[in-house]
């Protein structure tokens, strides 16, 4: 067993795990945080994408000892405290960007890392930005129109 | 219906959403018991074997196993169940033979399950798995699905051919008849490709033995909890129902392939009470490729015969439909009651007949996946139509107009009645939207770019709501296909519904509420929607077969207008009027013709403190619930228009335009269909241009078996999708005068873009998936 000292939505967490712990199942099992989720076992489908230090990255494709001493941000931890929705959220319920739920958390947090960090200037390079997270059911339309939505939000604030 | 509400018709905003977009949302994988144990399933690595010796001995001693289930153990209990009995052409029933928990003997494709593996971690189960030995014999595999019936080797001892059955619809004389005077015959053979549904939430389960009540809990990602906990209890593990109770929590998509009794949680529920532990099962994305029931796989022969001025005559349809190793709960009314009744499209077409081959193979199972039956309907009709279009070169929508069923309700010839539809006004309206007239302009541009340019049609029809029983049961349905709903008011006017559907992703919890709402004349917020688990739901047939509103939220409605009809009694009572002089609208009871009323949370409070009650009339409180099974199916339609370039030089197909108007009847929530339209279209197109499940046809390994080899739609696979949804022809029969719009985009599409390609490509055929590989062999091969 390996002792992890991180950093995971904003509080403190130091636990013992087993040295071939994937960080996704750190979240999920030992913290308890299942709104994580894993689709596949490829890092294909990207449910399990997390904030690393500010970044998206596939959960189910890094162990947790690699965050160790790093800031991990998942799904329950970008509403704020009072409960406000992110603006990504707040986006995805107002276009119907969501339909089962179970992509969403990955979804969002790429979406936001997406507007974040990269150039959202049209619906192609929305597009080929979310080509990284599989969803089943919208077909893709209403996520982008919810990314849109967002990066424009984002942008006015900037 | 409430004028003042009106939630009905409004694109109001998903409540279910608060909890999924917050990771709050609870699926099965997230639950975790007091004694949680975990299982792998150790899974046949070949197609067809026999299993000559199996040893657990060294797996048994590995570190943290609580128990190895085998084959062996499940001998004495039932298989799976098949819920439809299909017979032959002469009358005989089809082979039914028996579908194992565990393999027992023989395993009959990769990934049959030979072995259940609990232990304290997963970890440690999937290594004890490894420990087992098993010694196989390897038979020949059945996988071609045109040479099954011809194979030197047997899936099944009991059906030598491999044939489940042969069954046959229509009048085969008539037809032939009339395809013998036919101006013009056009015919075509090809492969509905198979497909893995791909629910993004694999399949899991988690199922609990409580010592003290022999009570069982299971958690399961279903989309039919009674169905599970009624075929489970009553055909398989003998447990009485009423000890079983199944919950389907969030289910993160299902798409057809959580319909189903599958062996896993089945095994789960039975190995429970032996260990006295819950035990929880997560498929692996692999394990779902390999296990999941897969979708279509049809190969078909269709011939449509025309007489002079282009009016369909007869219509001969054979196909040979895959059905898997073993057969999945719905699997044999997919290729027959749910296909071939569906042949007449919107077409006036006199004489059609088709006759199904069903067959067994050494692949996984075959079952309803997103349409199930009307997607391979639709393509073989479409495809025919429109070939015949371009080769008597006459417009293809003018060719579909010339044949639309103008009067209804219409008696097709493949035995379903349709009750109402206006297909030209959804043709008209895509041909509008697609800027057909544009077109050729556009396709000078590509061309002078070196591109190929081509427009394909497609006008859907799909039945929804399965219905009625009576029918059903009669066409060898072994399950009524009617829907529960309860309508429970609290004493302070607040409403809990519950309800027999189940939400997937479909946005019941929002689309019901706004039925309730504007029924009842009280906020939405006043309104709670409940689905999914046995022990507070009275029945339920489950969501599939776009159902959910046309016959689950008209048993709600029914409920409903018994809460009106007894809130009226109460109410006359306290209004000192008469019980035939109360209307109730706006949320008020009111006595006609006066300005006496009292408001729906006086008349329930009063219902539960009944201190001024009608008690020699009524019984206190306020509590409904009704089953509707409907008299008729429901008939979704409409045309979808695809344009494609095509590069010749790669073989890529772009979709440059997609465009669909869908006649749903009444909407209730347009944002919600719409969604549901985006998704159906994206699983279709991606079933035209991507997705191809493959087995290597001499070993039967599954060579699609992750993402990284089963092309999944993303979204920089597809355009922006044109939807519009026509004010319709509202459903003559239910309520509500609803539809079903979950299958539609799926059953449409399909075609739309293979007519395209073809189109483009000046090709009379194009096999799905239209893949850059299969593009560029098409046209090598018309050079």
């Amino acid at each position: 067993m390996a002792q992890l000292s991180l950093t995971v939505n904003g509080t403190k967490v130091s636990r013992e795990v087993a040295p071939q712990t994937l960080l996704v199942e750190f979240l999920r099992e030992t913290l308890r945080l299942t709104g994580t989720h894993m689709g596949c076992d490829t890092a294909q489908c990207g449910a399990c994408t997390v904030h690393l230090n500010g970044n998206a990255v596939k959960s189910c494709n890094m162990l947790a000892t690699q965050a160790a001493g790093m800031k991990v941000t998942t799904i329950e931890g970008i509403a704020a405290a009072d409960g406000t929705l992110h603006p990504m959220q707040e986006a995805f319920n107002q276009c119907h960007g969501l339909q089962c739920g179970f992509c969403t958390p990955g979804m969002v947090m790429s979406a936001i890392d997406l507007v974040t960090h990269h150039d959202c200037s049209s619906e192609a390079k929305i597009r080929e930005g979310l080509e990284g997270n599989m969803c089943r059911c919208t077909g893709y339309q209403n996520i982008v129109k919810a990314v849109t939505q967002a990066a424009a939000a984002t942008k006015a604030m900037a | 219906m409430n004028a003042r509400q009106a939630f009905i018709g409004q694109s109001v905003v998903r409540r279910e959403d608060a909890r999924f977009l917050t990771g709050n949302g609870q699926y099965t994988d997230d639950i975790t018991l007091h004694g949680q144990t975990y299982a792998v399933f150790l899974r046949s690595p070949h197609a067809h074997a026999k299993i000559k010796s199996l040893s657990t001995t060294a797996a048994a001693q590995a570190p943290g196993v609580v128990g190895i289930f085998t084959g062996e153990h499940f001998k004495a209990v039932g298989g799976l169940p098949c819920g439809w009995l299909i017979n032959n052409i002469d009358g005989t029933p089809m082979k039914e033979p028996r579908h194992p928990i565990l393999a027992h003997g023989k395993v009959r494709y990769v990934g049959d399950r030979v072995a259940l593996v609990v232990a304290e971690t997963v970890d440690q189960a999937k290594a004890a798995a490894g420990l087992i030995e098993v010694d196989y014999d390897v038979l020949p595999a059945v996988i071609d699905l045109a040479g099954a019936n011809g194979a030197p080797a047997a899936v099944h001892d009991e059906a030598p051919d491999n044939r489940c059955y042969l069954w046959q619809i229509g009048d085969k004389e008539g037809t032939d008849a009339a395809l013998q005077g036919a101006a013009h015959i056009s015919k075509l053979t090809f492969h509905n490709n198979r497909l893995v549904p791909n629910a993004i939430e694999p399949r899991a389960a988690n199922a609990h033995w409580n010592p003290s009540s022999d009570d069982y809990t299971l958690y399961v990602a279903n989309q039919n909890p009674h169905v599970e906990r009624l075929l489970m209890c009553a055909f398989v593990l003998g447990i009485p129902e009423h000890k079983m109770r199944v919950v389907a929590p969030d289910v993160g998509g299902g798409f057809g392939s959580k319909i189903f009794l599958y062996g896993e949680e089945t095994a789960l529920v039975w190995a429970s009470k032996q260990l006295r532990r819950p035990i929880k099962w997560t498929a692996e994305r692999s394990e779902s490729f390999l296990s999941d029931a897969h979708g279509r796989d049809h190969l078909t022969t269709v011939e449509l015969g025309l007489d002079k001025d282009g009016k369909f005559v007869g219509l001969r349809v054979d196909t040979t439909a895959n059905l898997g190793a073993y057969l999945s709960t719905f699997a044999t009314a997919v290729p027959t009651i749910l296909y071939a009744t569906l042949l007449a499209g919107q077409y006036t077409t006199p004489k059609i007949c088709c006759t199904v081959n069903a067959v067994f193979t050494n692949t996984a199972p075959v079952d309803a996946y997103r349409g199930a039956g009307r997607p391979e309907a639709t393509y073989t009709i479409e495809r025919i139509v429109e070939t015949a279009a371009r080769e008597l070169g006459i417009d293809p929508a003018e060719l579909r107009r010339r044949n639309f069923i103008h009067s209804f309700p219409y008696a097709s010839p493949v035995g379903l009645t349709y009750d109402t539809g206006d297909y030209d006004a959804t043709m008209n309206r895509a041909v509008e939207l697609a800027d057909v007239g544009g077109f050729e302009a556009r396709k000078a541009a590509s061309e002078a770019k070196g591109l190929k340019r081509g427009l394909g049609y497609s006008a859907y029809i799909e039945a929804c709501g399965i219905a009625p029983s009576s029918v059903a049961g009669a066409l060898g349905a072994r399950a009524g296909l009617f829907e529960a709903g309860e309508v429970r008011v609290h004493p302070t006017g607040k409403v809990t519904v519950f309800t027999g559907s189940h939400s997937h992703g479909q946005g019941h919890e929002t689309t019901f509420a706004q039925v309730v709402a504007d029924k009842l004349g009280i906020p939405m917020e006043d309104i709670d929607i409940q689905h999914g688990d046995t022990g507070k739901i009275l029945f339920g047939m489950g969501t599939y077969g776009s159902r959910s509103l046309a016959v689950g939220g008209t048993a709600i409605v029914k409920a409903l207008d018994k809460v009106i009809a007894k809130g009226k009694k109460i109410a006359a009572h306290l209004m000192e009027a008469a019980d035939s002089d109360i209307v109730f609208e706006g949320g008020q009871f009111k006595v006609a013709g006066t300005d006496k009323s009292i408001p729906f949370a006086q008349v329930s409070l009063t219902a539960y403190v009944p201190h001024n009650f009608p008690h020699d009339k009524l019984e206190p409180g306020l509590n409904e619930n009704a089953f509707y099974d409907p008299s008729n199916f429901t008939y979704p339609a409409g045309s979808y228009i695809c344009e494609v370039e095509v590069d010749p030089a790669t073989g890529v197909v772009r979709i440059e335009r997609f465009t669909a108007c869908d006649d749903f009847g009444n909407v209730i929530n347009p944002m919600i269909v719409e969604g549901q339209v985006h998704g159906g279209l994206v699983q279709g197109i991606g079933q035209a241009l991507m997705e191809n499940c493959v087995y290597d046809p001499e070993s039967g390994q599954l060579l699609t078996g992750s993402y990284m080899d089963y092309a999944m739609p993303r979204a920089d696979d597809i355009p922006h999708l044109t939807v519009e949804t026509a004010k319709g022809t509202p459903c003559t029969h239910n309520p509500l005068g609803v539809k079903g719009c979950g299958e539609a985009g799926a059953i449409g599409s399909p075609p739309a873009v293979i007519n395209a390609v073809c189109h483009a490509l000046g090709i009379k055929d194009m096999p799905m998936p239209a893949s850059p590989h299969n593009v560029w062999k098409a046209i090598k091969a018309s050079r």
